[in-house]
């Protein structure tokens, strides 16, 4: 974990609110792994004070990125800087994903939306090559396909509209995988919460093993404050347990999707 | 030049901490900076046993601030000595620990087993907590609970004390009095305030426990009016806290009579803050000439 002030090498759009931030973080970028965030500071953002956490997306040499999509008034800032201007990046944070081992299980991949730049670093790095099943809404929602491909994997695409690929949500290819084949897979799922649930709950009942990256509102992210807990099962019970810190990756096994009483 | 100040008992290097709940505890930052630099560190409250805390969403930003419903989770006093006394006790500078309860006999107990312990730099009392055999009443807003827990922990210690005062008071005067009465050996002002945020688009409360406590700086002008009317009631130090994130904040509490600071939401944006509140004391004073920050304590001017 470290915090530097780090300059913008580019920030472009890459499909409708979706842009492609890269920036010069050398120390960063050789320890980062996959499923690890950043907490990034918009200086300009007087009012909104708090860090914003993007998944990594790609780590290159002396550059580190993000894939995030302008939701609201951090990314939108930063959505309009441009190579040159300085950011504060605190990271790489967190606990990320299990790498799969070559001649190991066959890994699945499930991507919702922004979650697809976690996956690509994991595709990345897995020696072991598999599925991407990669979800959104609209075309527009469905990023870095042709990477995927050119990584050497099998890429499955479902837009809620049917406006490209497949139309329906995207663990109806993940089922109809499992029902072909279960054994020897391995889920990794990065996306939004009910996506990461449906994901929990097929993992069950396939009995595949899998990892999900939670998406939690997240304050510090170091691990002080105690914003972004998840209940997690334990030996004894459950126990709340820091998204920043013991996740954002968990077992899907130790989740707990409702509330314990 | 001369830093150094003193709560009671306690000698601090420099007058500059972090808030209760805002730096975890002190082990989580240590990668980022370095701890030995600070007045002292003051970590997360904490009861006799352990608190799991409210559900999510537990906070939510808002216009220059932060409101937050974290429901004191903690390991409780066996599991905090366990798992961080070992880092912390081996630090250069003091460890203040933010104790609470929910009856007076709990108050003293975590007093009496953090006196044991040996090596705690002092106990804040944090007194925005209900008292479930009072029907629930805070402490922190009744007069006679207040002084009544400030007593047993001085009977169960004689480590400095200090009183962290709710803010959600008509005038803080009395309840800084009946600390000082007590016993207590410093003040801590303030805590946050009580405060809501709705999503519009739901109908639905933004956390969980429906309220939550203000902080960040769009309190600091209202924590420093209280620092400034409990400095006038009370000899007993003061420490200043609320959106402090530069040393001008900070040196605006000095002024209204903090003799000591804290800093609290500013570490989840910009973990560097406390050093930078340090170096720019420092900065002011050399600038000014001014050999000891006890100097600057309460040096408003304000005009009869
Ligand atoms: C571990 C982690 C990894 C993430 N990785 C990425 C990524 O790779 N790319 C990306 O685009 N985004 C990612 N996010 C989400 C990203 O942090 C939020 O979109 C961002 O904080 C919004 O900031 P804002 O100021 O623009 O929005 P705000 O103005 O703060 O909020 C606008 C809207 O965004 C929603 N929002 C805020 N935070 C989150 C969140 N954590 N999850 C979902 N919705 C949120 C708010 O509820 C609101 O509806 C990640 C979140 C986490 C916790
Ligand atoms: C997330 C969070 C948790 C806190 N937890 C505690 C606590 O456990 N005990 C306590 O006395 N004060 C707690 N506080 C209050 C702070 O110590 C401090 O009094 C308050 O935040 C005002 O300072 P600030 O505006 O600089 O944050 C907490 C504040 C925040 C934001
Ligand atoms: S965001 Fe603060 S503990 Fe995780």
């Amino acid at each position: 974990m470290l915090e530097r002030t780090v300059q913008i090498v580019s920030n472009e759009r890459d499909t409708d609110l979706y842009f492609r931030l890269v920036m010069r973080a050398p120390e960063m970028a050789r320890d980062a792994q996959p499923g690890q965030f950043v907490h990034l500071r918009v200086a300009a953002m007087r009012d909104a004070l708090l860090r914003r956490p993007f998944s990594i997306y790609q780590a290159r040499g002396d550059t580190l990125s993000v894939l995030y999509k302008s939701v609201g008034k951090g990314t939108d800032v930063l959505a309009r800087m441009g190579p040159g201007e300085e950011l504060s990046l605190i990271g790489p944070l967190g606990h990320g994903f299990t790498l799969p081992k070559a001649g190991g299980e066959t890994p699945l991949l499930v991507a919702g939306g922004y979650g697809m730049a976690a996956m690509y670093m994991l595709a990345e790095r897995s020696p072991q090559r598999g599925i991407v099943f990669a979800g959104g809404r609209r075309r527009v929602d469905i990023l870095c396909e042709d990477e995927f491909q050119k990584l050497g994997w099998d890429v499955r695409v479902t837009t809620e509209d049917g406006s490209y690929g497949e139309k329906g949500l995207v663990t109806h290819p993940l089922i109809a995988e499992l029902r072909r084949s279960a054994a020897g897979r391995k889920l990794f799922a990065c996306g939004p919460t009910p996506m990461l649930k449906a994901v929990g709950k097929i993992a069950e009942e396939f009995k595949v093993p899998a990892e999900l990256s939670m998406d939690e509102h997240m304050c510090c992210g170091v691990g002080v404050c105690l914003t972004c807990v998840i209940p997690v099962k334990t030996t004894d019970g459950w126990e709340y347990q820091r998204t920043c810190t013991e996740g954002p990756v968990f077992d899907a096994s130790e989740v707990m999707w409702e509330m314990p009483k | 030049m001369n830093l150094s100040v003193k709560l009671g008992s306690l000698t601090l290097q420099n007058p500059v901490m972090v808030a209760s709940g805002t730096f975890g505890y002190g082990v989580e930052y240590s990668r980022l900076l370095d701890l030995n630099q600070l007045g002292a560190v003051v970590v997360k409250g904490i009861r006799l046993g352990p608190v799991r805390g409210n559900p999510t969403p537990r906070t939510v930003e808002v216009a220059s601030g932060l409101i937050n419903a974290i429901g004191l989770q903690g390991p409780g006093v066996d599991g905090f000595i366990k798992k961080y006394w070992p880092f912390l006790s081996a630090l250069k500078v003091p460890t203040i620990i933010n104790i609470w309860g929910t009856t007076v006999e709990e108050y003293a107990e975590v007093a009496r087993r953090f006196d044991a312990l040996g090596g705690v730099g002092g106990l804040e009392l944090n007194v925005s907590c209900p008292n479930i055999k009072e029907g629930g009443a805070q402490f922190g807003t009744d007069v006679k609970l207040l002084a009544g827990v400030v007593r047993a922990c001085r009977k169960a210690t004689k480590l400095p004390l200090i009183t962290k005062l709710s803010p959600n008071v008509v005038s803080i005067a009395p309840y800084a009095q009946a600390a000082e009465a007590e016993g207590s050996d410093a003040l801590a002002i303030t805590n946050s305030f009580p405060a809501m945020a709705i999503d519009i688009a739901t109908r639905r409360p933004k956390l969980a426990n429906v309220t939550g406590g203000l902080t960040g700086p769009c309190i600091k002008p209202i924590a420093i009016k209280l620092v400034w009317e409990a400095a006038k009631a009370v000899k007993i130090p003061i420490i200043g806290m609320g959106g402090i994130e530069s040393a001008a904040d900070a040196i605006d509490f000095l002024m209204a009579g903090a003799t000591a600071v804290a800093v609290g939401t500013a570490n989840f944006y910009e973990p560097q803050t406390v050093l930078q509140v340090i170096a720019g004391l420092r900065e002011f004073m050399q600038q000014r000439g001014i050999d000891d920050v006890r100097k600057l304590v309460g040096s408003v001017q304000v005009a009869k």
